[in-house]
């Protein structure tokens, strides 16, 4: 497993973040009302461009691949469509017709609308409007009744799932009219008015949807819970029950993001500040392993700051019982943090003698999306970003099996 | 540390690292706002179930979680008079700098001592664990402070009292003394007549 490329974009929180068709330029918002476009100078990244036309906090960005747009949408209850001109990034307007924050955006497949999530209980399908010049809104409402947490599209440009705050996730119909060809009976459903409910699901114990995503099939939806869930749905066919539901239970704190690496495999990442690799089929799925398990590596991946010392002040500082008592003492720990003492039993994840976590993380990731993929169509490599300021790329394949783990281990 | 303040702690440990998962939530509500729904509770889906750790009667924890923000409450031990006064006085001294604290709540939640609000922003830009490690600290600590105030008091009423106490018996003998030589010049000077009077002889 090779080592994970570790960028500090930010000090505070990357809310929003989108990488760039050819991956040398990266849109991310810095928790603040502007995105700013950061391009690859070897290690580094320069800042190139500033997206500055909202007036709240930027609350998701997505990249088109194939048009190279931007769209941006904020609290302030707008959205920016972004196109590259000669003169710099251009805004152009969509007209939401929202009265509360956007939540979230999602490019279309074929990338001639998206959608936007937002907490006045709506989803919004935006196309491009030749005449006026800006992109309009078609509105999904019913049965919202909450706010909209995230969104994805499936393969086939036409339909779209939503997780909301109200524990349910919902297969709507994206289907334009007017815009598009009508769209064939697929799995999940037969008739496809615009905003038609093609299904709906819910988590064994409830709780707010973080994420959701189509399997790169399209038969297969996956989605994150507040109660540190992750289920996957496979469809069986227009208006039946799904073929299966499989709810995957974890120790740990909830995840807030996923995204499918293959048709067998998906990576999520959330409260626990590590991405982890599930695998499995319609007839079950399980912990594959952790990115950035602690236990398996021999040193943190983390970097220590430079002159600090790995120990306490003087000898007394790499004293097994002085640290024990030292814990005891400070924070009423009993025994030492070994690294490699069960990463995620209890949800707390553990923290190295220098006060920081030993994942590369140290907060929330809050990203997790595919970076890089390899000549079979499956995703090679994913990034994460969180809100540590910091952006990562892991590999994920080559770790399989005890070899890969073995390669990376420094004895 | 005793032995059942430790699963206490450990307790309350657990629960604040689980409650704070919290994220951006821009208010459903009102437009253009982004308040703690723990404290506006006007969003019901997003709101978790409260949740108190006890360790016994008087001491315990209330954490009560929501989407963006969670509200720890924690009721301080108090047995007599003097642990109320002096947990009242010092909860005040802080929530009157509650700016100063960040996470400090301004007022508690009726029925405690005093509240924390934790809300996505702190969780931000500070490490969640040390938050959690300054919560179990003060917990921690407050129990100790208080104890050792109380001794201090006591102590302090002690010398006071004596000091005091001292003083007056000092005073109530200088003031024997001067009635008693008053009361000697006088009989000098009426002597003659005491004498003749009462007959009393031992005074001169």
């Amino acid at each position: 497993m090779s080592a994970p490329e570790v960028f500090q974009l930010s000090l505070g929180p990357l809310t929003g973040i989108a990488f760039s068709p050819d991956r040398s330029q990266v849109c991310v918002c810095p928790n603040s009302n502007e995105a700013r476009i950061y391009t690859r100078n070897g290690d580094s990244w320069d800042l190139t461009d500033t997206l500055a036309e909202h007036d709240k906090l930027i609350t998701a960005i997505a990249w088109g691949p194939n048009t190279n747009r931007i769209v941006t949408c904020s609290q302030d209850r707008n959205a920016y469509v972004w196109t590259q001109t000669e003169q710099g990034w251009k805004p152009a307007l969509v007209i939401l017709k929202i009265n509360r924050a956007a939540t979230s955006v999602k490019w279309s497949p074929a990338e001639n609308k998206f959608a936007v999530g937002s907490g006045s209980r709506v989803i919004a399908i935006c196309s491009f409007d030749e005449e006026n010049n800006w992109w309009t809104a078609r509105q999904i409402k019913k049965p919202l009744r909450s706010t909209v947490l995230s969104l994805d599209w499936h393969p086939n440009n036409y339909l779209v799932a939503a997780g909301t705050a109200d524990g349910k996730v919902y297969v709507y119909s994206g289907y334009i009219k007017g815009l598009e060809a009508k769209p064939e009976a697929n799995i999940w459903g037969d008739k496809l008015p615009t905003g038609h409910l093609l299904a709906e699901f819910r988590s064994p114990n409830g709780g707010w949807v973080h994420d959701v995503a189509f399997s790169p099939s399209g038969d297969a939806l996956a989605f994150v819970a507040h109660d540190s869930s992750i289920n996957i749905i496979y469809a069986s066919g227009p208006n039946e029950p799904p073929a299966a539901h499989i709810v995957v239970k974890l120790p740990s704190l909830p995840f807030t993001s996923l995204t499918w690496t293959s048709e067998s495999s998906i990576v999520a990442a959330g409260h626990d500040c590590q991405p982890i690799l599930f695998s499995g089929s319609h007839e079950g799925w399980a912990i594959s392993r952790s990115l950035d398990d602690p236990s398996s590596t021999a040193k943190p991946l983390t970097p220590t700051a430079t002159g600090a010392r790995a120990g306490g002040v003087g000898r007394l500082g790499n004293n097994e019982a002085f640290n024990m008592f030292k814990a005891a003492d400070s924070k009423g720990q009993r025994g030492t943090p070994q690294p490699g003492a069960t990463p995620t039993s209890a949800g707390l994840t553990p923290v190295g003698s220098d006060g920081l976590l030993l994942t590369v993380h140290q907060n929330t990731i809050t990203h997790v999306e595919a970076y890089e993929w390899n000549q079979s169509g499956e995703v090679s490599k994913i990034f994460t970003a969180g809100r540590d300021g910091r952006l990562v790329v892991w590999s994920v394949t080559g770790g399989k099996g005890l070899t890969g783990r073995m390669a990376g281990l420094q004895v | 540390m005793s032995n059942t303040l430790r699963p206490y702690l450990n307790a309350v440990r657990a629960t604040l690292t689980a409650a704070l998962t919290l994220e951006n939530f821009s208010s459903q509500v009102v437009e253009r706002h982004n308040k703690p729904e723990v404290e506006v509770q006007t969003s019901p889906e997003a709101l978790l179930k409260p949740l108190i750790v006890s360790r016994n009667e008087s001491e315990r924890v209330l954490i009560e979680p929501s989407v963006n923000a969670i509200r720890l409450s924690i009721s301080i031990k108090q047995a007599d008079e003097i642990e109320k006064i002096l947990c009242h006085k010092f909860t005040r001294f802080m929530m009157m700098r509650a700016e100063g604290f960040v996470i400090l709540r301004r007022k508690p939640i009726p029925g405690y001592d005093i509240s924390f609000l934790i809300t996505n922003f702190h969780s931000e830009s500070m490490l969640k664990h040390k938050l959690v490690d300054f919560i179990i600290q003060f917990m921690e600590d407050v129990d100790k402070e208080i104890s050792e105030m109380k001794l201090s008091l006591n102590a302090r009423a002690r010398i006071v009292a004596e000091s005091y106490l001292s003083t007056v018996s000092a005073f109530s003998t200088r003031e024997y003394d001067y009635n008693l030589a008053n009361l000697t010049n006088l009989a000098r000077v009426r002597k003659p007549r005491l004498d003749v009077i009462s007959g009393h002889s031992k005074l001169g």
